[in-house]
């Protein structure tokens, strides 16, 4: 299973975990499972059926060029990172 | 509200010219806007960044701060003079071999002001092209390539001289 | 292919546009002309915070010779949307807010009006007689003072938010966020040694020399045309589209020559105010702006307030690290704070740490990116800390550096994993060079070092190639260039057509000519259009393959390449051959390449640097400096050496001279390069250079973009060296005569605090 990694400020709705696995082979499917597990946090990544804005998707240390559709294997690391208006996107 | 124009004769490039300047245009907006010779460039308007240099009868100055109608009976040289028959001046071409420009935009008023500085001075040393240079500022290369391009520009004028 | 066997890569050949630049002749913003061309200046405000009551435009528009006038008031109105601005997104009414002032003016030099005339002195004029009734406010200039209770509220809308989350709390702070890695009290406990400081630094600019330039005609046809200089056409086309609410069709951007941008020409300022005042008048306008202008009206790097904390064992390894960041965003938010943070500890591998970052709104210029935005701030706190554990653990700085050194694998507080970087190789090159190992004596004389990291980034780059029929090709990208990027993505098609650099012909298209691509910015043009430039390169020669095969009536998957020559079966043709016969084997080749590369590997950079302090002045000469920085591969490794030259330089004016000075309302004083003083020739010695090569693995060759990571260490490299020189440690930028005088005045105060090393006492 794919290890999501929580960022601080979101684990309010992880009990406190700062790493949740979850399935899922893409980036949509990790989150929408992550919700089943931490039901919240969802609405904390995705603005509808998109990415918010300024938050981006990292898997295995690299920005996700494909967003929610980029690919997850078992042995992934996934994180989720925000971009602060104006500022530069994170790797 | 415009201004009566004067009428100015100098000398640009070794031609003569004629333009017609409000008494308040400076040198460096009679030839980037009149006489069509944008290489001179405003960084600032206020002689602190010389990327508008070209030399006045034989002297290096900041065209912003010399006015147009000043220039009457002048002698001008501008980066468009600099270049002869086709052929780089050697200046030009060390900067270009010595990768000494970035951006470019103060690379003008750099090839300007080592040409008046070598043409009177075939060997000058680092310092002195340093306290030369330091109207020039360059934010993109640090004047490292700057000064080699200076020192390899005098080394082949003087072979040439020789 | 490996190293040894590039013909083009690593060679040095003449930049393709350097005769231009070297004539005068290359074209900038500024020096673009149009057919009955009016001229447009641009009102702004002298008040640092302030209510419009009222703007009367009546006398400007009846002065002779002024065609057009415009206030925020002609600005369409439409939904709230984030913008992509290039390198990250901004909501479009901070973005139309920052082109021309609404209800507010938020800083001295906002935009409040702009008038179009036939010439810039009349349209100037005209611009003194438009009155605007201000209703002055409070304002806050630091963080600290926007920051404290009952501070004046600079966005009345602005509520914090916490990773993207409204908090509901009213303020001046945008968004608050922390990164927590292991358990950085337990590690602290851990550590027999701690040091905590707090450090500040001034807002700066990034100083390009060329100011803002922007020629805009709205066509009779609906159709707004841009020539500009900036760093990115795509970028300029989506923002002046947003702003003026057009589909971006409608905008075509036809990218100059720009002359310096780190960063600084990325946002856009003028763009939609010449088109409101080309629309209104029916002429093209040309805006260029004043180096006050520049200075007052376009986004300078953040101010900071910083606080680091770390401990470390006796052994020399850091067990624990804790980063409070606040950055001044300026006007809006969107302070660089978040790479600022992903950027503090970078370097090193530290299992405790934690992060808050704060990004905060004063009245100042909103900011923009600068050279590796955010990171220099944090490096100058981190690496001064470093520095004083070393000291205290009596190891040597390079040593304990490397000791605590980031490498593959090591986890970084905001959550990924490194992957292939080069810290302690650079940190190896540092150690070796005979700079760090050469004596330094005399008195008040000092060596600091420093390292730094900068992500880089990949981002969308487009590239297409056409053959022609001598068998030279012609490359055309849509990455303007700010210093040399023409030849270095032309090297790596050369490399891989097996051709020589002449053989390119590169331009750089403009928004109607070439596929989207990302600005010039993030150390990504010769790492991602380069990679572009590959690919199209890779379809000219899989179609050539085609063409070969027709020829010998044979599979294209039997037909090779290399080094310019393709064969088969026993036969071969060379490129050139090939390219003679395109017309008669199916017509022209045109190879196209289209990248979004993630994965880029980042870049770290260091800096040796002695200095000389002055014990009268309080002058600091740099006496001698050397930068290191992993570049992957240096395609053109002059220009390289000049990117780290340049970086290093502005990182030594960062540290020593460099800053906003501020009257207590809000005015910049030093608004001319007189006052803000950037280095000049003088002030420096030969900047050495050491490129360390550790291939990013993804990339066709292995580069890694060197564009930012140089900037970062030179301020704490300078003043580590200040301190070695002196005794004495400064916390805040810039170390300029002033504040090392009241450093060092201050230690002779303290009780037991030594004399300088003057030569008295030496």
């Amino acid at each position: 299973m794919a290890v999501v990694f929580i960022p601080t400020l979101l684990r309010d709705l992880t009990g406190g975990r700062d790493a949740v696995e979850v399935q899922g082979a893409n980036a949509r499917q990790v989150i929408e499972e992550l919700e089943r597990a931490c039901p919240g946090i969802r609405a904390r990544l995705l603005d509808g059926e998109r990415l918010r804005p300024n938050i981006r998707i990292a898997v295995d240390g690299r920005i996700a060029p494909l967003g929610l559709v980029e690919r997850v294997s078992p042995a992934s690391e996934v994180h989720f990172v925000v971009g602060i208006a104006g500022g530069l996107g994170p790797p | 509200m415009t201004h009566r124009k004067t009428l100015v004769r100098a000398t640009v490039n070794q031609e003569s010219v004629e333009f017609l300047c409000e008494p308040r245009q400076s040198l460096l907006e009679c030839l980037r806007d009149i006489l069509g010779l944008t290489g001179a460039k405003e960084g600032c308007n206020d002689g602190n960044c010389g990327a508008c240099t070209v030399i006045l009868d034989g002297r290096p100055v900041n065209a912003c701060l010399v006015l147009g109608v000043e220039a009457e009976g002048c002698e001008i040289e501008t980066i468009e003079g600099i270049a002869r028959a086709g052929a780089l001046h050697p200046v030009q071409r060390a900067y270009l071999e010595s990768a000494a420009l970035q951006c470019g935009f103060c690379t003008p008023g750099l090839i300007v002001a080592t040409k008046a500085l070598l043409d009177q001075e075939p060997n000058p040393s680092e310092e002195r092209i340093r306290m030369w240079l330091a109207n020039n500022l360059c934010r993109c290369t640090g004047y490292d390539k700057v000064i080699r391009a200076v020192q390899r520009a005098a080394e082949e004028m003087r072979e040439v001289r020789a | 292919m490996s190293e040894s066997t590039y013909a083009v890569v690593g060679t040095r050949p003449p930049r393709h546009d350097a005769t231009d630049k070297v004539t005068g002749r290359a074209h900038y913003g500024a020096d673009f002309q149009l057919t009955g061309m009016l001229h447009g200046f641009i009102l702004r405000s002298p008040h640092a915070h302030a209510a419009i009551r009222r703007i009367d435009v009546s006398k400007a528009e009846a002065f002779p010779g002024v065609k057009a006038v415009v206030t925020s008031a002609d600005l369409p109105e439409s939904p709230e949307q984030m913008v992509d601005i290039g390198e990250g997104a901004m909501p479009l009414s901070y973005i139309r807010g920052n082109m021309l002032a609404r209800s507010k003016v938020l800083y001295k030099g906002h935009a409040v009006a702009a008038v179009a005339a036939v010439s810039p002195h009349v349209a100037e004029e005209a611009a003194s007689l438009i009155e605007v009734d201000y209703d002055v406010l409070p304002c806050a200039l630091t963080v600290e003072d926007a920051m404290r209770d009952g501070a004046p509220v600079i966005l009345p809308d602005l509520r914090t938010k916490e990773f993207g989350e409204q908090t509901g709390r009213p303020g001046n702070v945008a968004e608050h966020f922390r990164h927590v890695l292991g358990d950085a009290e337990n590690g602290f406990t851990e550590a027999d040694l701690v040091v905590e400081r707090e450090f500040r630094t001034a807002t700066v600019h990034q100083g390009y020399i060329e100011p803002h330039a922007t020629t805009v005609l709205w066509n009779e046809d609906g159709h707004v045309l841009v020539w500009c200089s900036s760093q990115g056409a795509f970028t300029v086309r989506k923002a002046t589209a947003a702003v003026l609410d057009l589909p971006v069709l409608r905008v075509s951007v036809t990218p100059l020559e720009i002359g310096g941008g780190f960063g600084g020409k990325i946002r856009i300022y003028l763009e939609p105010v010449a088109a409101l005042l080309s629309k209104k008048s029916g002429r093209p306008v040309k805006i260029v702006m004043s180096r006050q202008d520049v200075f007052e009206g376009t986004g300078p790097t953040p101010g900071s307030h910083m606080r680091i904390k770390m401990g470390a064992r006796k052994d020399g390894r850091i067990t624990a690290a804790q980063a409070y960041l606040a950055y001044e965003a300026g006007a809006y938010p969107g302070a660089m704070v978040a790479p600022g943070a992903m950027c503090v500890f970078a370097a090193y591998d530290i299992p405790n740490v934690v992060i808050d970052g704060y990004d905060v709104v004063v009245n100042k210029p909103s900011t923009a990116a600068y050279r590796a935005p955010g990171a220099t701030q944090a490096a100058f706190a981190t690496e001064s800390v470093v520095d004083e554990i070393a000291e205290n653990l009596g190891l040597d700085p390079v040593e304990f550096r490397l000791m605590n050194a980031a490498k593959e694998g090591t986890r970084r507080a905001d959550g990924p994993k490194f992957r292939r970087i080069g810290c302690v190789e650079v940190l190896e090159a540092m150690r070796n060079h005979p700079h760090y190992r050469a004596p330094l004596e005399g008195p008040n004389r000092g060596r600091g070092v420093a390292v730094g990291f900068w992500f880089n980034v990949g981002l969308a780059s487009s590239c297409t190639i056409s053959v022609n029929s001598d068998g030279t090709v012609n490359l055309l990208d849509g990455s303007v260039d700010l210093s040399g990027t023409r030849t270095s993505v032309s090297m790596q098609a050369a490399e891989t057509l097996g051709l020589r650099a002449e053989d390119v012909r590169p331009s750089v298209g403009d928004t109607d000519s070439i596929g989207f691509t990302e600005v010039t910015g993030g150390s990504r043009t010769t790492y991602a259009t380069g990679w572009a430039a590959v690919e199209a390169a890779r379809d000219v020669i899989g179609q050539m393959k085609e063409r070969a095969a027709l020829l010998w009536e044979t599979d294209a998957a039997s037909v090779e390449f290399d080094r310019g020559v393709f064969r088969a079966g026993g036969r071969s043709i060379t490129f050139q051959e090939l390219a003679a016969q395109l017309d008669e084997t199916g017509g022209p080749v045109v190879g196209r390449g289209a990248v979004n590369p993630s994965g880029a590997g980042g870049s770290f950079s260091g800096a040796i640097a002695d200095v000389e302090v002055d014990p009268e002045t309080g002058k600091v000469s740099v006496l001698r400096f050397t930068a290191v920085q992993d570049a992957g591969r240096a395609i053109h490794p002059s220009y390289v050496e000049g990117q780290m030259q340049g970086g290093s330089v502005q990182g030594i004016g960062w540290a020593l001279n460099e800053e906003y000075f501020m009257s207590a309302e809000g005015a910049m004083l030093n608004s001319s390069w007189l006052d803000y003083r950037m280095p000049t020739s003088l002030d420096l010695p030969m900047i050495d250079t050491v490129i360390v090569e550790v291939p990013d693995p993804e990339h066709p060759f292995g580069v890694r973009g060197v564009g930012e990571a140089n900037i970062v260490p030179p301020p704490a490299a300078v003043s580590n060296a200040v301190y070695r020189a002196t005794g004495v440690r400064l916390y805040r930028l810039p170390m300029n005569p002033v504040a090392v005088m009241e450093a060092l005045w201050q230690k002779e105060s303290e009780p037991g605090g030594g004399s300088l090393h003057s030569d008295a006492a030496a």
